[in-house]
């Protein structure tokens, strides 16, 4: 008998009426993700020795999780994927991995990701891709990448995710699981590697919604140690807050995404065909779905904007590595060779590329064109999203135009000049432009691999979201799936 | 023809607090290297910062004390460069909004005012502090996340008197109100010095040049006066060409500046707004509740000094140069001290003995209320000038109240009956003496007093045998 592929709820139930011991779970997590990772390469590190933990009220309690390998972890080696981060083991905890140890929760290792988690394909990391589990050919999409195929596997029935741009929401889609990046700040930033500050979240992917909210009630919480953490919404409980009542709420999707003319490709006439079908069975729960217009040059400004900020807090934020206090010490004469000799040897072409972007749009004589325009027409898309939100529950959208890429299809597809795929693909930053809650949820599959959509919501709004996210998931019938034969 | 000197300062002064700017680690002056330092000092992944409430409070002190417009958020920008005493690669600093802006002074210069015009007031955060030795250098981080107010001036003093004044009253400011104890020996003040000249029309002469990093007051002036010689001489040999607009750095040992960078390597720090600090409304109420905690500063105790104690001006002076000589000084009127006794006894064995044994009036044994034991003797005449001094030493060197030296055996004498016997028998063995004196030698008067001191070995009150001794020969 397996546990580790159900519901939390179901594992906990087990637990409680002895059925099975947290140990056994260790022991089935442990040995069913060595069974796969060779294939997968989901984790980079198993904590072999997990501790049992005994069972209380909280749902967590015993039960295994896996860790994105970006979140720091007292004693326990966290690299991010970077050899610039080669064997560096942190000194404290970060502040979601302490709430979720609070809760009971047993890390049973950490998961791999895109160097320094900037990346969507879960191919750039220094520990090789991780492949889908659905099909092995194709990606997981990333940088949550071990994560989602984690969770798909049901090796675990939930692991951490981190999300920048859309790095948990994608991944989930790609690998037919829940992947939710709750409002910014709902969730402690402290100990999390920053990517771009201003636009990271810690969230989780499950495989439903109601382990979404529970997984996000045990590591939510105001934190002193970071000042950008929600104050007000410590007695919020996502997971009671779903109750299923869902009739009278309203939904909206953007006409210039959704518009099939727009797009020629065969696989994306499919994704919005089948969007427009689950849009008809989300109308059957009572919610209202409307079209509404949103402004083009907004949208094709969000590819650019999300360049411009992340690249440009990241090239600041990973200034910190630098080999001198942390990380293998790098060679040269003085210590200022030493540094750039440990950048130069450490990082991938990739991440210098994004650290040259970042540069160049802070310097002084392109601040003003580059950076702080990007910042104001991110601030226009997020007044025009508030505006939205007045109106309406949430955004649905397709999550992207097509299944997740095969590996060897390097020649990345979507960077084509069609503006409107460039959207398609990327408009789940919005949801990181505004902080908002942004959930999404399997909704079926295209070429034998799953599709999912999207659903965001108004800044601390989550319950809510939460809320019409299971609603929607119990009707499409894709809950609690799982990877059934790794091929 | 005939040139003017311009300065411009930039003031860096490391502030009094319990904790770091934007950590929890210690700030407290630290011999043992690398002992008040957490993760968010050493820049480790994952780490945020978090401001220090007490450090802001004492920032916008300083901005108000300066007539500064204090802005309306508190924001904080990230000042990004790569150097090993920088943990993070950048420093937190403000840059787009600062704590203070377009304020003003007025500093005593050689006994005249001067306005120097402020552009700003900022809080930041300092850096580890390196020490190189001959093949390797170490990184002490103690130092780094220490908080900083660094105050910058309009090019507006044209002096070395000039700026030295400046830098010293900002000293006493920020002692006064315990923003920082300002002490250049645990190298808490740190300068950049901007100079050029000028001509009588306000035409630069000589572009801008900045001196980095001078690190006592001394040295500022050196370098302004190292500068203007330097660059006069060769801007009036026609070599003004030689002259650009670069940063230099100051060198103790030889007393010149030296060539770091010039503009055209200037480093472009990429400010951006630091993303982990959410803009904090500023309330007005709260600006209104630090300006009344603003504390008597200097110029003001020393007014209050010359009027309601009557001080002269040059001893209010050397009260208010150091605030610990004024909490002193006041301490002792509080409980009684006259203010020109107090005054006298601070000013002169006081600051005599501090200084010689070279240590702060905070570690001075005799607080005022032991040093008021020997005044109150001294004034009911139980002792005299002259033993109150010895007490006051013997209290110092054994470290005890100086009750305990005073006693009975060695109090003085003021019973006038015992006097006057001692006074008739010298009198009596020195008729000649007498007569001297009555013929006008009146400096015999002395000799007489010091025979009844000889006798009474000191103990006699002087005020008592000198009355008796001018009823006895005066006719």
């Amino acid at each position: 008998m397996r546990y580790l592929d159900k519901d939390l709820l179901t594992i906990h139930s087990a637990l409680k009426n002895g059925e099975v011991t947290s140990k056994e779970l260790i022991e089935e997590s442990l040995t069913e993700i060595k069974k796969y990772n060779g294939d997968v390469n989901a984790f980079n590190l198993l904590i072999e020795d997990a501790k049992e933990v005994s069972v209380t009220d909280s749902i967590l309690s015993g039960i295994p999780y896996a860790m994105k390998d970006n979140i720091s972890t007292k004693g326990i080696r966290t690299t991010a994927c970077s050899n610039t981060l080669k064997d560096y083991v942190p000194v404290y905890n970060a502040t979601a991995y302490e709430n979720l140890c609070n809760h009971g929760a047993v890390m049973i290792g950490k998961t791999n990701l895109d160097e320094l988690a900037m990346g969507g394909t879960g191919t750039t990391g220094n520990t090789g891709t991780v492949h889908n589990p659905w099909n092995l050919k194709h990606m997981t999409g990333g940088s949550s990448a071990g994560s989602a195929a984690a969770v798909a596997l049901g090796v675990v029935p939930y692991a951490i995710g981190t999300d920048t741009g859309d790095s948990i929401r994608k991944p989930a889609a790609y690998t037919g699981v829940v992947g939710y990046k709750p409002s910014y700040g709902l969730i402690s930033r402290y100990g999390l590697f920053a990517f771009a500050s201003s636009l990271d979240h810690i969230g989780t992917i499950t495989r439903n919604v109601k382990d979404a909210a529970i997984v996000v009630d045990a590591m939510k919480g105001a934190d002193a140690k970071d000042m950008t953490s929600i104050r007000d919404m410590d007695t919020v409980s996502l997971y009671k807050a779903i109750d299923g009542n869902v009739k009278g709420k309203k939904l909206f999707y953007i006409k210039e995404i959704c518009d099939k003319a727009n797009y020629e490709g065969e696989d994306t006439q499919y994704v919005l065909d089948q969007f427009k079908q689950t849009i008809d069975e989300v109308r059957t729960l009572g919610i209202e779905v409307c079209e509404e217009s949103f402004d083009i040059d907004l949208l094709k400004a969000i590819k650019p904007i999300y360049d411009c900020v992340s690249c440009a807090e990241a090239t600041s934020n990973d200034s910190n590595l630098t080999g001198i206090i942390f990380g293998p010490r790098g060679e040269g004469e003085s210590v200022m060779q030493m540094m750039k000799d440990h950048r130069t040897k450490g990082f991938s072409p990739l991440i210098k590329r994004r650290f040259v972007i970042g540069s160049f749009v802070l310097q002084k004589e392109n601040q003003e064109r580059y950076f702080l325009n990007a910042k104001r027409v991110r601030r226009l898309i997020c007044n025009r999203m508030n505006e939205l939100f007045s109106k309406y529950d949430g955004l649905i959208l397709p999550c992207s135009g097509s299944c997740a890429p095969l590996l060897d299809d390097a020649s990345d597809k979507i960077t084509r000049n069609n503006h409107y795929i460039s959207i398609l693909e990327n408009h789940l930053a919005i949801g990181n432009f505004g902080g908002y809650p942004s959930i999404t949820i399997p909704n079926g599959f295209i070429r034998e691999m799953p599709m999912g959509i999207n659903i965001t919501g108004a800044f601390k709004d989550d319950a809510n979201i939460l809320n019409v996210a299971s609603a929607i998931e119990e009707k499409l019938g894709y809950k609690n799936q799982v990877v059934k034969e790794v091929k | 023809m005939n040139y003017r000197l311009v300065i411009g300062l930039e003031m860096h002064c490391e502030m009094k607090s319990n904790s770091k700017v934007f950590s929890p680690a210690s700030n407290v002056y630290n011999k043992i290297a690398n002992a008040n330092v957490n993760a968010i000092d050493l820049g480790l992944p994952g780490i945020l910062p978090n401001v220090n409430k007490e450090c802001v409070r004492k920032a916008l002190m300083a901005s108000l004390i300066l007539n500064c417009q204090t802005p309306e958020y508190l924001m904080f920008d990230r000042k990004n460069y790569y150097y090993p005493d920088l943990p993070k690669g950048y420093q937190i600093t403000q840059a787009t909004m600062p704590i203070g802006i377009n304020g003003h002074i007025d500093i005593e210069c050689n006994g005249q005012m001067i306005p120097v015009s402020i552009q700003d007031i900022h809080l930041e955060e300092d850096s580890a502090s390196l020490d190189h030795l001959s093949k390797t250098s170490l990184i002490d981080y103690n130092r780094a996340g220490v908080p900083l107010l660094e105050c910058v001036t309009d090019p507006c003093m044209h002096s070395a008197d000039e700026a030295v004044a400046f830098l010293d009253t900002m000293c006493r400011i920020y002692q006064y109100t315990d923003i920082s104890e300002a002490d250049t020996k645990k190298g808490q003040i740190r300068c950049d010095v901007n100079v050029s000249l000028q001509d009588e029309n306000g035409n630069f002469l000589t572009p801008k040049v900045e001196v980095k990093n001078v690190n006592s007051l001394g040295n500022v002036r050196d370098t302004i006066l190292y500068e203007e010689k330097r660059q006069w001489e060769l801007y009036s040999e026609g070599r003004a060409d030689e002259l650009i607009q670069e940063t230099r750095r100051f060198d103790e040992e030889t007393g010149t500046t030296i060539h770091m960078r010039s503009k055209v390597d200037a480093i472009d720090y990429k400010y951006f707004v630091e993303p982990n600090i959410p803009p904090i409304k500023i309330d007005s109420n709260y600006v209104e509740s630090i300006k009344k905690d603003i504390p008597m500063l200097a110029t003001e105790r020393k007014n209050m000094y010359i009027e309601n104690y009557k001080l002269d001006e040059k001893d209010a002076n050397i009260i208010v140069k150091d605030k610990k000589n004024a909490d002193y000084f006041e301490e002792c009127i509080s409980i009684g001290i006259d203010a020109k006794v107090a005054c006298n006894w601070l000013n002169g064995l006081i600051i005599a003995y501090i200084n010689k044994e070279n240590i702060s009036l905070d570690d001075f044994y005799l607080r005022p209320n032991l040093l008021k034991q020997i005044i109150d003797h001294q004034n009911d005449n139980t002792i005299s000038s002259k033993q109150a001094k010895e007490v006051f030493y013997k209290a110092l060197e054994e470290r005890k109240e100086p009750k305990n030296f005073i006693s009975k055996e060695n109090s003085q004498i003021t019973d006038e009956k015992a006097i006057e016997e001692i006074i008739d028998r010298i009198l009596a063995d020195h008729p000649s003496q007498i007569t001297e004196y009555q013929n006008g030698r009146t400096n015999m008067f002395d000799f007489f007093v010091g025979q009844v001191m000889k006798e009474t070995r000191g103990k006699a009150s002087p005020i008592i045998t000198k009355e008796l001794l001018h009823k006895k020969i005066d006719k």
